[in-house]
Order: C-alpha cells, then sequence, then structure tokens
C-alpha cells in the first residue's frame, strides 16, 4: 500500500494521553490538511509519528508503505522516507546549512554511491532559487538568528534536497507574512505530485488558499472527527472551533 | 648552565595538590622514572614524516624535529636573511647569536606551577627553534615547526623561541605528532613569545601526541606597548597534558587573545592553567578555551585574571566552556579575578553542559546518523574558534584532526 497508515494509535506525553484511537491516511500523490485548535495533539502526531523520544506510544500502528515506523530509531524513520517540517526548527550554531543537508543526502547513499559535490550544490541552489534563499545561506550556521520565514522556508529547502515519500509540515505557516506564505507554497507546490503524499497541520485556512489539499480532517481531543474536501476548511473557517467541538460531543454520543 | 639548572631541577619539590596550582590535577602520573632521558641518535629514514609535515603551503621557513633533533630544515629567502631575521635551531643558534639566547631564553618565569619542570626542561633543552623579527618587519607567510616523537618511552624538550621586534609582524605554527597513535612519551615543552612595541605574533599550537604520553606544555607570552598576540592551542593528544599558559601585558595599550580548544577522550586528562596579567593602562586580553569531553576524560580549567594596580582601563575576558558527550566525563573549571585597579571591565564565565538533545533529535529526523549528528554538533561547539583562523589550509587540517581523533576506536 502507497500510503502513510495511522491505525488507532495512542501516544502519552508521561502520564497525560494525548492521542486517542488516532486513524489516518494519506495515500502518496495527495495533500492533507490537518485542521484544530491548540492542544488538541496535531504536533504530538508529528512528533510521535518522527520518533521523537519524549512520546510514549501505547497502542496502535504506523505504516509507511506497509512498514511500520514505531519501533524505528527516529533516523532510520527519516532515511525510510519520512519527512518532518518542523514547527520550531532548532538552531545549530557552528553547523553551516551546506554541511547540514550534505549530512543528510549521504546518510541516505548506498555503500557503493559517491557523493558527488559538485551535483549536490548544483541541485541545493537550484533549489535555494526556487525558494529564494539566498546562496550565501548556504555558510550560515542552520537557523542561527534566521527570521521566522527564512526558518521555514529551510525546512521546505530541506524537504526538497532529501526526496522523502512523505512529509508531515507541522504549521509551516506560523508566523510567516504573506509574502513569505507565498513563497514557501509555492515550494511546496513545486514539489507535490505523484511520488510524494503531504500531511499540512495547520491552524489556519489561510495556507489552503495557496495549496489546495485534497482532503481536510479536522481533530479534536486526539482524534479526527470530521473529514471532507478542501471546502471543510472554509466551512470551519466560518463555523468557527466551537462548531468542532459541538461535532465531537455529537459523534461521541 | 645545564648543570645548574639540573640541581635545580633536583632540589625543587614535586607539585601536590596542596599547591592552589595543581588542584584537582593527577599528580601520580607525572612520575618520570620509566622515560629515556639519553639523547639518541638522529634518526634516518625520515621521508613520511617529512610528507606528513606539509600542512602550508610555502611556508616562509619550516623545521621538522625529530626525537630532539633538527631532521629537516627549510631556510628563509635571502630576501629575509638580509632584513635579519633569524630562523635556526636552537643548536646552531646558540654559536651565532648566543646575545640573544642569554638575553631571552627561559627568561620568563613561570606564574603557574611549573618552577621544577622549567629547571628540567633547561637542563634538557636539546633543540628547538630561535625566530628573531627586526624592527619593522612584516612576514606575510608562516613559520612552521613540526616536533615528532618517534621512538617509545623518549623524553622530548621542544622549545620555542619567538622575539618580535618593534612593529614587526609575524605568525607561527607549531606542530606536535607522534609516529604511532598509542605511543608513550615524555614531553616538556616551552613555548616564549616577546612582541615588542607594536609587534604583533599570530601563534598556532597544534598537540597531537600519542594516547600513553605525559605532556607537559607551558606557553609565555610578553607584550610591550601596543604590541598584539594571538595565541590559539589545539590538544588531541596525551594520556596526561599539563598546559599552562600564562599572558604578561606588559606594555600600555597592548592586547592578548587566548583561544584554546580541546578534545579529550578515554580516561585522558587534560589540565589547563591560565593567567592573564594585566601590568599596564589601556591593556586587553580575551580568553576562550572550549573542551568537549568524551567517555571517562576528565578536563580542568583554572584561570586567572590578575589585573595590577597601575593598570586601569583594562579590559579581561575569560570564558571556559565544557561540551560532556558523555556520563562518565568529568570538567572541573575554576575561574578567577584578583583586580587591584578600580576602572576595569573584566569577566569571567564558565559552562558545563550535555549536548542539547533538541538540536540532537532535529538532526536525526533529518535521517544523519547518530555518531555523525553528534559529530556536527562537536564541530558546530568548535566552530565559534576555528572560524577566527584566517588561514583556511590550517583550519582545514585542524578539522581533519579533531575528525580523526572523533572518528577512532
Amino acid at each position: 500500500m502507497s500510503q502513510l497508515e495511522i491505525k488507532n494509535l495512542n501516544v502519552s506525553i508521561g502520564e497525560k494521553s494525548i492521542l486517542n484511537d488516532f486513524s489516518l491516511a494519506v495515500p502518496k500523490g495527495e495533500v492533507h490538511a490537518l485542521m484544530g485548535p491548540n492542544g488538541t495533539g496535531k504536533s504530538t502526531l508529528a512528533k510521535a509519528l518522527a520518533g521523537h523520544p519524549d512520546y510514549t506510544v501505547n497502542s496502535g500502528e504506523a505504516l509507511l508503505d506497509g512498514q511500520s515506523i514505531l519501533d524505528l530509531e527516529p533516523d532510520e524513520i527519516s532515511r525510510l522516507g519520512l519527512f518532518l517540517a518542523f514547527q520550531y526548527p532548532n538552531e545549530i550554531p557552528g553547523v553551516s546549512i551546506a554541511n547540514f543537508i550534505r549530512a543528510a543526502v549521504q546518510a541516505r547513499l548506498g555503500e557503493d554511491d559517491d557523493f558527488v559535490a559538485t551535483e549536490y550544490y548544483k541541485n541545493l541552489y537550484q533549489q535555494m532559487d526556487l525558494l529564494k534563499i539566498d546562496r550565501t545561506f548556504t555558510s550560515r550556521s542552520v537557523n542561527e538568528g534566521f527570521s521566522g520565514g527564512e526558518k521555514k522556508r529551510c525546512e521546505i529547502l530541506q524537504l526538497a534536497m532529501l526526496n522523502p515519500s512523505y512529509a508531515i509540515l507541522d504549521e509551516t505557516d506560523s508566523g510567516l507574512d504573506i509574502d513569505a506564505l507565498k513563497v514557501v507554497a509555492h515550494g511546496v507546490n513545486t514539489l507535490k505530485g505523484e511520488n510524494l503524499g503531504i500531511l499540512l497541520i495547520t491552524h489556519y485556512q489561510r495556507l489552503l488558499d495557496y495549496i489546495i489539499p485534497d482532503k481536510v480532517h479536522v481533530m479534536w481531543d486526539g482524534r479526527i472527527v470530521k473529514s471532507g474536501g478542501k471546502e471543510l476548511a472554509l466551512e470551519l473557517e466560518a463555523k468557527g472551533y466551537d462548531w468542532v467541538k459541538e461535532l465531537a460531543t455529537a459523534n461521541a454520543c | 648552565m645545564k648543570a645548574k639548572a639540573f640541581e635545580a631541577f633536583q632540589s625543587l619539590p614535586m607539585p601536590t595538590r596542596k599547591n592552589e596550582n595543581w588542584r584537582f590535577a593527577n599528580i601520580s602520573s607525572l612520575s618520570l622514572d620509566e622515560y629515556d632521558f639519553t639523547r639518541s641518535e638522529k634518526p634516518t629514514d625520515l621521508q613520511e614524516l617529512i610528507e606528513k609535515s606539509d600542512i602550508i603551503s610555502q611556508p616562509s621557513g619550516q623545521i621538522i624535529f625529530a626525537d630532539n633533533h633538527p631532521v629537516s630544515m627549510e631556510p628563509i629567502n635571502d630576501d629575509l636573511k638580509a632584513k635579519g631575521v633569524i630562523w635556526e635551531p636552537l643548536s646552531e643558534a646558540l654559536q651565532n647569536h648566543s646575545e640573544i639566547l642569554k638575553k631571552y631564553f627561559m627568561s620568563q618565569d613561570p606564574h603557574l606551577g611549573s618552577e621544577k619542570f622549567a629547571a628540567l626542561h633547561s637542563s634538557f633543552v636539546s633543540d628547538g627553534y630561535l625566530l628573531y623579527v627586526p624592527k619593522g618587519i612584516t612576514i606575510e607567510r608562516p613559520f612552521i615547526a613540526n616536533h615528532w616523537a618517534l621512538s617509545e618511552k623518549t623524553a622530548l624538550f621542544p622549545h620555542t623561541l619567538v622575539i618580535a621586534e618593534e612593529s614587526s609582524n609575524v605568525t607561527l605554527i607549531d606542530t606536535f605528532n607522534a609516529k604511532s597513535e598509542s605511543q608513550k612519551n615524555f614531553i616538556c615543552a616551552f613555548n616564549h613569545i616577546f612582541a615588542a612595541a607594536n609587534a604583533t605574533v599570530t601563534y598556532r599550537s597544534l598537540q597531537n601526541w600519542g594516547t600513553k604520553t605525559l605532556g607537559i606544555h607551558i606557553n609565555s607570552i610578553i607584550t610591550e606597548k601596543d604590541a598584539t598576540v594571538n595565541s590559539l592551542s589545539v590538544n588531541l593528544g596525551c594520556q596526561h597534558l599539563r598546559s599552562e599558559n600564562q599572558s604578561v601585558l606588559k606594555g600600555e595599550g597592548s592586547h592578548i587573545e587566548m583561544l584554546s580548544l580541546s578534545v579529550a577522550d578515554n580516561d585522558q586528562e587534560i589540565d589547563q592553567r591560565t593567567l592573564q596579567l594585566h601590568q599596564s593602562p589601556h591593556t586587553t586580553s580575551n580568553l576562550l578555551y572550549k573542551n568537549a569531553l568524551l567517555k571517562k576524560s576528565k578536563t580542568i580549567f583554572s584561570g586567572l585574571i590578575k589585573v595590577a594596580k597601575e593598570a586601569q582601563k583594562t579590559d579581561a575576558y575569560q570564558t571556559n566552556r565544557n561540551l560532556l558527550l558523555s556520563e562518565e566525563a568529568e570538567a572541573n573549571a575554576l575561574p578567577g579575578l584578583e583586580i587591584k585597579a578600580d576602572d576595569v571591565k573584566c569577566s569571567h564565565g564558565a559552562t558545563t553542559g550535555n549536548m542539547d538533545k533538541d538540536q540532537l533529535f532535529y538532526m536525526l529526523a533529518r535521517g544523519i546518523k547518530p555518531h555523525k549528528a553528534r559529530e556536527l554538533l562537536v564541530f558546530g561547539f568548535f566552530e565559534e574558534i576555528i572560524l577566527k583562523l584566517s588561514d583556511n589550509e590550517l583550519a582545514d587540517y585542524m578539522r581533519e584532526l579533531i575528525q580523526t581523533k572523533l572518528q577512532s576506536k
């Protein structure tokens, strides 16, 4: 099955249960949006799938093209083809963007593959131009002193360079002005296609004006309470999150 | 003179931990019984070592030492010679320029506890070199001296003597290496830099002795009016390293930068003692020591800023940062201030921390394998210092040395 499939996932942080029987499938080639108010577990889903050690998976399954990823290390999950664009990308002083992405690219090479620096830089510059990232950024330390928009563009740059099968974009639109949002959206639209499944985690409908989703899922209290087409995002925008709460209560009855 | 120095060595007491300058230090490993102090024959078959010493393109001069003998010499060009620049092994300088040696050799007293080792050095020193730069001469390309330990258990006494006269400008590099990685030697190295008025000296020391070596490296700097010395020491080798760096800002308006980066591994002990001694007004010093500690390694940083009553308008900074890469590693920091002037800016700070877990996760989430991610974070930690090098060739060589150390085992 070419899809990112999550079945009845239960995740907690410490004693606190965050995801409750969460299920979702994102087929390769599609863009799905996951919406919901703060604190419903959207970022927890992203982090747990990426293998963050602070999140405990109590039960359920997560399959990448049929392969379970829940017992894998974070770096193994990434190399298997799941990319997470961070909501708050970390700063790494002293490590340049070029060396950082290079290490990630090299980690994906087979034993007999050679790393070709000229090709790497050609590709890197091409992607940077697309994302309107100044080429001098290659020698700057990862995310250090970057504006919010620069950090998010840098996340999309990494997505472009690493060619994953599935990408989770965690609130990539937060903190962006409209120009930066357009650049990021343009980058994502260029990358999307039959070989990439995308899960857009977002709080606002705004991003979905620029990246048109195939499906929209609305989340409340650790699970999806409603799924639909792109028009669901507009409905949600109009009715507000109180509507979701009502939906959730109705579902529970 | 040597006999007298040996007498002094014998009469001076071995250091004890009760001495403030040796607090926390592993005194027991200072025993010298098992080392060979006799002067060996001049070694032969040195091609490999000469090739490995080829680090800097077009140096202004290069000397390679092996087991205390100068074995290869790239002399200075006629132009520099005509200007009065001197670049000679001590053995030659003693004959050709005894007046300089009489004035400067071992004339900077150790302030940080190594009187006994200074006496030992004086009595056994057989080689080393003199670099003398006359007034007003600027030399673009660096000088380099490569010190090699070839034979197991040999005692080595490298000596560096640099005299930069008024308004001169010079850069030199010392490298310290063993032929085989796990070699055991005793090293007692002294380095004395004199920067006369308005002179600029840039000094780089790359220490990578064998992993079973006991090393004592004493660096001493004196600056006259408006002189600048930028020093950097990289420490990778030795089982037990005692590193003393003392800077005496003697002349008004002079400046000394003291940078250091060290990687300690296994049960290595790196014992660093520093002194920034401000004797005159408007002097500035800036110290930054960064240590990365692996396995059961241990570092001691003990730094003192001392400002004399006369030294008003002094700026003195001292920072020690330790990155612990293992639960069992131990970093000790003993920063200190002793200020007698009342109009100064001085600060000291020491931090010791583990690798940032969020940074590590971020790297892993990009598919970078854990060992590589740690390596990148260590490099990131050191890059603040490496970026200060204006010499790319040397910066790359340094990165290579660090990488080799991080990847070994």
